[in-house]
């Protein structure tokens, strides 16, 4: 153990080869300089390019914190958490029922994740918005009855394009968690017995989620992002908002920007999230955690231009 | 400590029912026959140690003990009871996979490649069944998990993940692990042969501990030693049958049968 941390203190500088360390001139890597050179030239020419476009970015600040952006932002999260929420259940579902040995409902969610994952989640949306010349009438018995039209409201068809969709790709994800888990952690529970459910809900489904994760990190940030297709459908969210203002203020590319800078902050704010749920279910699968932003901050001030060294 | 089954110090001399008893037991993967007719005897209290090369049905075998595998053919006993069917007259009923779980409870299981839960440390680990198969208490369970950590000497280890534990230090959590639910039986498939040479020792020593308790124990292994010293009955497995069985001492050290003895003049 004392060893290890004498090698980390070591590589602070050249690596040390025995008590006193040994002295050299680290090798000068010229490429790395000239292509960093190279990348901030261009990207100050782009940054130039567009400080000289015909932009009134002053139309942005203006109407950032805007209350019909507000609006739209609250709308665009609550769509993402409902539509997740409908997918990852969705998912979960059909998942077991594909991994099941029953033949009928394995080939259903076969069936249900090969057409929604097949076609094009905004036709879906039409679809469902359209599905009135199918049914004309909902009727649920003395529950409930009204006409298709008005029973399918702007909402309803964006949860359900949008989280009938998910499911079908969370789905998958779900099933390659399930799989990736070693047979062996099954046969253990089972060996100290554990019944199917208690396996699945105590081992199984714990280190699967480790697989689970972070494609479902990602799902959530398309999911936001996808969200601006349901303007299409008459639902008022963040980019339907921008769109307005940009028609009424006579700066619609200028409120484009600014709906790109929320989508953005949201989507950053959803990656730091994601980072530390990552990071809670790495526990016991790795020797040391994965350090934080913060951590690699400090570790990259301290070994700036040096050779790669270990710093712990 | 609060359920009925007794345990197997004090169930040693229960009649003359065997712990585990095979009759003709056949066990085929699709084409492939890997037992063709098994028959054998493990008294309670006694060590049974299987041996044979590899593909010769000796894990699969100690996996039908306690179903993970089914049999195709035959009768298997444990403690007087088949194994994962009912018999009513001439016609056998499968049993509910509930059923099965409750007799897997008596009977402990040791992994060649310990099969420990990652995410949980090695005190979790042995706390886990207890609690969620028995309803043990917590505190209870963890005062028990720590006495048998320390009877595999890692009471030490107790907050480790198993990643930060060495393959012999985790084969012990394994054994303690198993031995929190106060098993009636011990299976133990090849435990030591996906150690490192230097580590074999050790959990070789807790195996010896647990057969000088008077753990009835089925041992699938490439120990000779092992087998020869702690060891009461030796079976020697090849294609599917038994080809030789006895007492240890004998069967190694004077093999009757031409295969077991060409086996014996490699690996020993």
């Amino acid at each position: 153990m004392t060893d290890i941390d004498k090698t980390a203190a070591g590589a602070q500088g050249t690596p040390a080869a025995g008590p006193e360390g040994l002295r050299a001139i680290p090798v000068r890597h010229y490429g790395r300089y000239v292509s960093a050179v190279i990348a901030i030239a261009i990207l100050f020419a782009i940054i130039y390019a567009f400080g000289q476009g015909k932009i009134n970015w002053h139309a942005i600040p203006d109407y950032f914190f805007d209350h019909r952006i507000m609006q739209g932002v609250g709308k665009t999260l609550l769509l993402t958490v409902l539509s997740m929420v409908i997918g990852i259940v969705g998912g979960i579902v059909l998942a077991v029922m594909r991994l099941s040995k029953n033949p009928v409902t394995s080939s259903i969610a076969w069936f249900y994740i090969w057409f929604f994952r097949g076609t094009p989640v905004l036709v879906q949306l039409f679809l469902w918005f359209n599905l009135g010349l199918v049914f004309e009438y909902i009727n649920l018995g003395p529950i409930y009855k009204n006409y298709w039209s008005d029973f399918m409201t702007p909402l309803l068809t964006a949860l359900l394009g949008l989280g009938l969709n998910e499911a079908a790709y969370m789905a998958e994800i779900c099933r390659a968690g399930l799989l990736a888990v070693d047979e062996g952690q099954t046969e253990a529970a089972h060996a100290l017995g554990m019944s199917h459910g208690k396996t699945l809900r105590r081992i199984v489904i714990p280190q699967a989620m480790r697989v689970i994760v972070p494609p479902t990190g990602n799902e959530v940030i398309n999911m936001l992002k996808t969200t601006s297709l349901v303007a299409a459908v008459q639902y008022p969210e963040l980019f339907r908002f921008a769109q307005d203002i940009g028609q009424n203020s006579g700066a619609p590319v200028e409120m484009y920007f600014l709906a790109a800078a929320w989508y953005l902050i949201m989507t950053s704010v959803l990656s730091v999230g994601q980072f530390y749920i990552e990071r809670y279910y790495a526990r016991g699968s790795s020797r040391q955690l994965p350090a934080t932003p913060w951590q690699k901050v400090r570790a990259n001030m301290l070994s700036l231009g040096r050779p790669k060294g270990g710093m712990a | 400590m609060t359920d009925k089954p007794s345990k197997v110090q004090d169930s040693m001399p229960t009649g003359n029912v065997p712990m585990v008893k095979a009759e003709g037991v056949h066990k085929s993967f699709g084409h492939v026959q890997v037992l063709k007719g098994i028959d054998l005897e493990v008294k309670p209290g006694e060590v049974f140690c299987l041996i044979g090369p590899s593909g010769s049905g000796k894990s699969t075998f100690l996996r039908c003990i306690n179903h993970l595998e089914k049999i195709n053919a035959g009768r298997l006993y444990v403690d007087g009871e088949l194994v994962g069917y009912r018999q009513k007259g001439e016609k056998l009923y499968e049993l509910k996979d509930s059923e099965v779980a409750l007799k897997r409870r008596d009977i402990g299981m040791v992994f060649q490649r310990f099969n420990l839960f990652p995410h949980m440390t090695a005190a979790e680990n042995v706390i886990e069944a207890p609690v969620q198969v028995k309803g043990v208490g917590k505190s209870q369970a963890r005062e028990r998990a720590m006495q048998l950590l320390e009877r595999v000497g890692l009471a030490d280890k107790a907050g480790n993940y198993p990643s930060q534990l060495s393959g012999g230090q985790q084969q012990r959590v394994a054994i303690a692990r198993a031995l929190a639910m106060d098993p009636k039986l011990m299976l133990f498939d090849e435990p030591t042969s996906a150690l490192d040479p230097e580590l074999v020792g050790d959990v070789l020593d807790v195996m010896r501990d647990l057969a000088e308790s008077g753990m009835t124990m089925v041992v699938v292994t490439h120990e000779m030693g092992f087998a020869r010293e702690v060891g009461d009955s030796l079976v020697f497995m090849d294609g599917g049958v038994v080809v030789e069985s006895g007492h240890p001492r004998d069967v190694l050290t004077n093999p009757q049968h031409e295969r077991t003895q060409s086996f014996l003049s490699k690996v020993l």
